[in-house]
């Protein structure tokens, strides 16, 4: 647990870092959406503490923050899995089945859309295009994109990335 | 020669195939010819010589002139002609202004945006180095989805070396001009893409549009006169400072100069970027350049302009793309997404996929938008999910009309035509899931009768999948599903791997 504590003493000390520099700017407020971007990149997602010590840090009342962070799809609110898949609701995606592979993807983990598995491995999303429409249909597994998915493909995937967590 | 090699090394990598032997590249000129991360690459291909050209030869008013006298009008939808807004940014007297470029590329289905910062980030740099010093100003902002990692670093990349070789920065190229620029993120919402609720992301609020009057040219970003333009309209300007005004105005048609990157996808056999001059026919480009329908299946339709957009049927084929053109016929040139829609698909559905988007898209500022495409969608829905009421098909016109003129923004001005667009061209599908609670191509779920043929070997993967217990039959003999007790959740059909599952829609009596 210490070592939890720890951790979360090194995040809070690089956002606070971070947002010191970017008060240097001009025109600092206009850098929240910068700062929540590396906050979440670095706690995983934005918790209220974090909000919080943005807050704190940036002069900006909780409130404007949260309002921004509920606007916009990028941000996480909870705790995301470790396997963040987001399956691509584009048109093309969509037109070639994307919808079959959500409904595989929802029977496989047992989980609905922007939900995380209980062991905290899998998280699922519908992501709006990610501009790989010549793939199609696609999803992006944390950073990596895989692409002209089947409900069978999608499940080999998942079932590879059970694999490896087992033998870890 | 060794120029001639270059320009030459397009057909030799890739052939001189029909995709490629109608296109005319402005704007993807250099994409996946040069090292996107090389500056070296992108100068020997000619670049930055228009950022010198603007630099030494010509005064701003002259950059103004040049770029509205290309009629040059913006790529990201809209149409706008590029050199009015030039002009009207210019005029501005202010101590600072900025230049933005507009690389939310939000519509589905479209990827021509990242496809230029990732290919030909420079030209992006440059075109925004000139837009600067014909406007005057000494800022500029890129407003990039965080969804495009790659971009991201190629773009931060070449505006750190453009730094290094003076063409950003202080004195550039030795002048009197000084303009540097950033990256800043979005975060995932696609209201970003209008221009004035961009302009607020940027400054770190609620991406939510403002009222307009006043315009981004009088009072933008900061509230500072601003001069935003979309990628591809970046893309072209160095061009057409270096060939001048008359070359560009000489391609296309009447009011719709230049070319147009298009974005091939859905049911077509060569997806991917296509960049055509502007009055080449949607038959043209589907079936010369696309290269048809692939799996021979029937065309549909075509949607153009993502969830703004609308579908065109198989009789407008041979209208020319241009945005009279495309306006006229009933849908919008847009930022170039072109999905191509074939018979296996529900028209009905595909409308209500697009309003899904719009809907979960809308901001909520104000009501038209937030509270008229609600009700469409849950109408919609309805129909698709067979409790259609007679009537529902003109309420939802009505409601969309509505929502169309009273809007705040773009969003809402132009959500609703997807469905407006299907319901005029294809009336009658909407009619027979209204009347008949009927699904010709068999996708609407819920009016689907699943049936088990002889093909079934008695395996029990169906039995075991369904959730409502509605298929019988002993092992090794053929099973059977009772309709009534049917969900019609189509698990079954998923989970049988002899095809030994059909589904059927026909009309139902009325009652």
């Amino acid at each position: 647990m210490t070592s939890h504590i720890h951790n979360q003493e090194e995040i809070n000390k690089q956002i606070k870092d971070f947002i010191a520099e970017i008060l240097k700017q001009d025109r600092p407020d206009s850098h929240l959406i910068t700062v929540l971007h590396k906050a979440q990149e670095l706690n995983g997602y934005l918790s209220r503490e974090v909000m919080d010590l943005v807050s704190q840090e940036m002069n900006i009342p909780t409130s404007t923050i949260w309002g921004v962070a509920t606007f916009y799809h990028y941000f996480k609110l909870n705790p995301i899995g470790k396997y963040n898949i987001s399956v691509c609701m584009g048109t093309a995606c969509y037109v070639k089945g994307a919808s079959e592979i959500l409904e595989t993807l929802k029977e496989e983990l047992g989980i609905g859309v922007g939900e995380t598995t209980e062991d905290m491995l899998f998280s699922m999303h519908e992501a709006r295009c990610i501009g790989a429409c010549g793939l199609a249909p696609v999803a992006m597994i944390n950073d990596k994109i895989y692409g002209e998915l089947t409900p069978k493909k999608i499940t080999d995937i998942i079932n590879k990335l059970r694999k490896e967590e087992e033998t870890k | 020669m060794e120029k001639q090699l270059f320009t030459d090394k397009f057909s030799y990598v890739f052939g001189d195939q029909k995709f490629f032997k109608k296109q005319k590249r402005i704007a993807l000129k250099n994409c996946g010819l040069i090292d996107p991360e090389n500056i070296d690459d992108y100068i020997y291909a000619g670049g930055y010589t228009a950022l010198a050209k603007v630099l030494t030869e010509m005064t701003p008013e002259d950059v103004v002139k040049t770029v509205k006298d290309s009629g040059l009008r913006g790529r990201g939808g809209a149409g706008f002609p590029t050199g009015i807004k030039w002009e009207a940014t210019a005029k501005q007297q202010n101590d600072e202004k900025f230049v933005v470029c507009n690389a939310d590329e939000g519509d589905p289905g479209a990827f021509m945006d990242r496809s230029i910062i990732e290919g030909d980030p420079h030209s992006i740099v440059e075109g925004m180095a000139i837009g600067a010093y014909a406007v005057g100003a000494s800022k500029g902002v890129v407003y990039l989805r965080a969804e495009y990692p790659l971009a991201i670093k190629r773009l931060q990349k070449a505006i750190e070396d453009a730094r290094k070789e003076n063409l950003l920065g202080n004195n550039i190229l030795e002048s009197n001009f000084s303009f540097d620029m950033e990256i800043r993120l979005g975060a995932g919402a696609f209201v970003c893409g209008e221009e004035t609720a961009l302009m607020n992301s940027i400054e770190g609020k609620r991406g939510m549009p403002r009222t307009r009057p006043p315009f981004p040219a009088v009072s933008g970003l900061f509230a500072k006169p601003t001069l935003l333009n979309n990628v591809e309209t970046w893309a072209n300007i160095s061009s057409i400072i270096i060939n001048g005004a008359e070359w560009f105005s000489s391609i296309g048609v009447d009011k719709s100069k230049g070319t147009k990157v298009f974005a091939l996808a859905g049911k077509i056999t060569n997806t991917g970027l296509a960049e055509i001059p502007m009055g080449m026919t949607l038959r043209e480009i589907i079936y010369e350049v696309g290269g048809g329908i692939p799996n021979g299946k029937k065309f549909k339709a075509v949607q153009t302009g993502g969830p703004s957009g609308g579908c065109l049927t198989e009789s407008m084929l041979d209208t020319k793309i241009d945005y009279e053109s495309l306006t006229k016929a009933g849908s919008i040139m847009g930022s170039g997404g072109m999905i191509i829609i074939d018979e296996t698909a529900c028209m009905v559905n595909i409308a209500k996929f697009f309003l899904e988007f719009t809907q979960s898209e809308s901001c909520g500022k104000c009501v038209p938008c937030r509270e008229g495409i609600k009700r469409m969608l849950e109408i919609l829905t309805r129909i698709t999910d067979g409790e259609g009421k007679t009537g529902d098909i003109e309420k939802l016109e009505e409601l969309g009309n509505m929502i169309k003129k009273a809007s705040l923004c773009g969003l809402g001005q132009s959500a609703p035509n997807p469905v407006l667009s299907t319901i005029k061209n294809f009336r009658q599908e909407y009619e027979e899931h209204v009347e008949q609670k009927m699904c010709r191509s068999l996708v609407c779920e819920k009016l689907l009768t699943y049936t088990i043929n002889d093909k079934c070997i008695g395996c029990s993967a169906c039995r075991r999948a369904c959730p409502a217990g509605a298929i019988a039959g002993l092992p090794k003999e053929p099973h059977t599903i009772h309709q009534e007790l049917c969900i019609k959740c189509g698990k079954c059909y998923r989970s049988c791997k002899f095809h030994a599952i059909d589904k059927t829609s026909v009309a139902k009596e009325q009652k």
